[in-house]
């Protein structure tokens, strides 16, 4: 029998957004002013010096990188926070007695936090605005993508988050792996600027892929084809539902 | 009466190695309250966490309701509050808040007057827009019961309820527990208080090492309470019961220099004078007399040191 209890699922998504809703200054406006900084720094200040890159103002060109580099830690961080707060606080055991699937208790957790990346991205694509010309070449494809990168991200940080023994871990790898992955994934250039073999080096970090996918629906172009940018993704969200799946079937560091 | 929950083999192997369930078996009877009474670490809160679901039970089948709680989970949790030992609570929510979010996990659809009634039912009416972090370990007691109440549980687990509690919340708990009674929620408490399980439970389960050492009824545990045992120590060895004496139930003890007697508080006659005078009578001089009471704890810490010794000897 097929059931999905959209109770629970509401009762916990709105539990989230409402936990998102206490703390809206540090979660939206911190990304928002930190990335105008970016803009005003890299986009007017140095951009200004700066050639185009394949026919795009450098203002413009790291527009992308950059909603994806503060998508991918806030999804993060907001879906690892999510599920490791009641491990920490021992509140879990409503959540692990109450009778509600795996799947339910992934959509309402990933979907609260995935939610949260989406306003938090489109906040920063309307701050972009301020600062640059922006065109956006396929829009739908653009929301797409970013639903994806949220999702994905926030099925990374679900994980994590069960994962996590402590607050260290829950920060080592948005910290240690994550933000540099994405600075050298080609947030701020085209990796076609890059000597070899650093080019090559770079097409090893799947975040390269990420950017350029979200890139291509700006401006119609990334560093590599859209397939590839797709196919990453695909990969990357099958690999964590896979994860999911185990952690709970097995009841991994959720139940003992 | 219905058994509300069936308990049969249940054996719990943590990862570590360490079992903490024996082949458990049990029926809880429907509309009862029961007392699962233990020591630490007897295997009390595993029991009812693998019953509630956040544990795994590594044999044996439990139904709730009559739906398994591997198979049948939704079926079984549904019918189930649960109130555990810690506090663990949200601490910046709202009372009205966790509650109403409780009901919705638990798959019921939004109603606030059943919560209304719940929250002055508990005295939280008052608190019901504080958030969790500003109440007394008292009131987050509370909180915790209104939690588990919120989507109308059928059976309501309380592991430890009083633990920690000053006694006019503890007994303001028990009172609430009879009156849930009332509306025919079966109860299932843990405690290490006899005196809890003395107040509260129709039922008594002793649990110890990890196996259910004794279910009774209470008030046959009180039959057994109320013996007294009046022992004589004698001036002189007897070698054994005089015959003028078998209208007692008198043992030796002691290589004859005690005599020992057990006799009923309750009844009308405990025989202690006649027997006084009977001994006077045969010539038995006596140095001393004691009487002793049993009481649940006697039988209970007989009942644990037993077990343990038990488990030395297989060991």
């Amino acid at each position: 029998m097929i059931h999905f209890s959209l109770n629970a699922v509401s009762a916990i998504y709105t539990f989230e957004l409402a936990r998102f809703g206490r703390t809206i200054l540090t979660s939206l406006a911190t990304p928002v002013i930190t990335t105008s900084l970016y803009f005003i720094v890299f986009g007017s200040a140095i951009g200004s010096q700066m050639k185009e890159i394949d026919g795009i103002p450098y203002g413009a060109f790291i527009v992308p990188g950059l909603i994806m580099l503060s998508m991918f830690t806030e999804s993060i961080f907001n879906a690892s926070f999510g599920i490791y707060m009641p491990k920490f606080t021992g509140t879990i055991y409503e959540l692990l007695s109450a009778p509600v699937s795996a799947l339910e208790t992934v959509v309402a957790y990933v979907g609260a936090a995935a939610t949260k990346s989406m306003i938090l991205g489109l906040i920063i694509f309307a701050t972009a605005h301020l600062f640059v010309a922006l065109p956006v070449a396929h829009p739908v494809a653009m929301i797409g993508f970013m639903m994806l990168i949220a999702i994905t991200f926030c099925l990374f940080g679900f994980i994590l988050g069960v994962w996590a023994q402590s607050f260290e871990q829950l920060q080592v790898i948005p910290l240690l792996v994550v933000t540099p992955m994405t600075f050298l994934g080609g947030a701020f250039y085209s990796i076609a600027m890059l000597p070899e073999p650093w080019r090559t080096i770079t097409l090893f970090n799947p975040v390269v892929y990420l950017i350029s996918g979200f890139r291509w629906t700006f401006f119609g172009k990334g560093d590599v084809a859209i397939e590839w940018s797709l196919g990453f993704i695909a990969a990357m969200l099958v690999i964590c539902i896979a994860i999911i799946g185990w952690m709970f079937s097995t009841g991994y560091r959720l139940k003992k | 009466m219905a058994s509300i929950i069936s308990i049969s083999g249940l054996t719990k192997r943590y990862a570590s190695g360490h079992v903490a369930l024996h082949g458990v078996d049990l029926e809880i009877e429907e509309g009862e309250i029961f007392a699962l009474l233990g020591p630490n670490g007897a295997g009390k809160t595993t029991l009812i966490s693998i019953i509630c679901g956040n544990v795994t039970g590594t044999e044996g089948s439990v139904t709730v309701a009559g739906h398994d709680i591997v198979r049948d989970y939704r079926g079984s949790r549904r019918a189930i509050g649960l109130v555990p030992q810690e506090l663990h609570t949200d601490a910046f929510e709202k009372v009205m808040s966790t509650v109403r979010f409780s009901r919705g996990l638990f798959g019921k659809p939004r109603d606030d007057a059943l919560i209304e009634k719940i929250l002055r039912d508990l005295s939280l009416w008052d608190k019901r827009d504080a958030k969790i972090m500003e109440l007394s370990g008292g009131m987050k007691r509370r909180v915790m019961i209104a939690k588990a109440l919120s989507h109308e549980p059928r059976v309501l687990f309380l592991d430890e309820p009083t633990a920690g509690v000053d006694v006019e919340l503890r007994r303001d708990m028990w009172a609430l527990v009879r009156q849930l009674r009332e509306t025919g929620v079966t109860i299932i408490l843990t405690t290490h208080y006899i005196e809890e399980a003395e107040e509260m439970a129709d039922r008594v389960g002793v649990i110890s090492g990890g196996k259910l050492i004794l279910v009774e009824e209470k008030t046959a545990l009180m039959r057994k309470l109320g013996k007294k045992t009046l022992t004589v120590m004698l001036a002189d060895p007897l070698p054994a019961v005089p015959a003028e004496l078998a209208q007692w139930d008198v043992t030796i003890k002691g290589d004859g220099h005690e005599l020992e007697y057990v006799f009923d508080t309750q009844a009308e006659r405990t025989g202690v004078s006649s027997l006084l005078r009977q001994l006077g009578d045969l010539g038995i001089a006596y140095k001393d007399l004691n009487t002793r009471q049993s009481s649940l704890e006697d039988i209970f810490v007989g009942l644990v040191h037993r077990d343990a010794d038990a488990a030395e000897a297989v060991a």
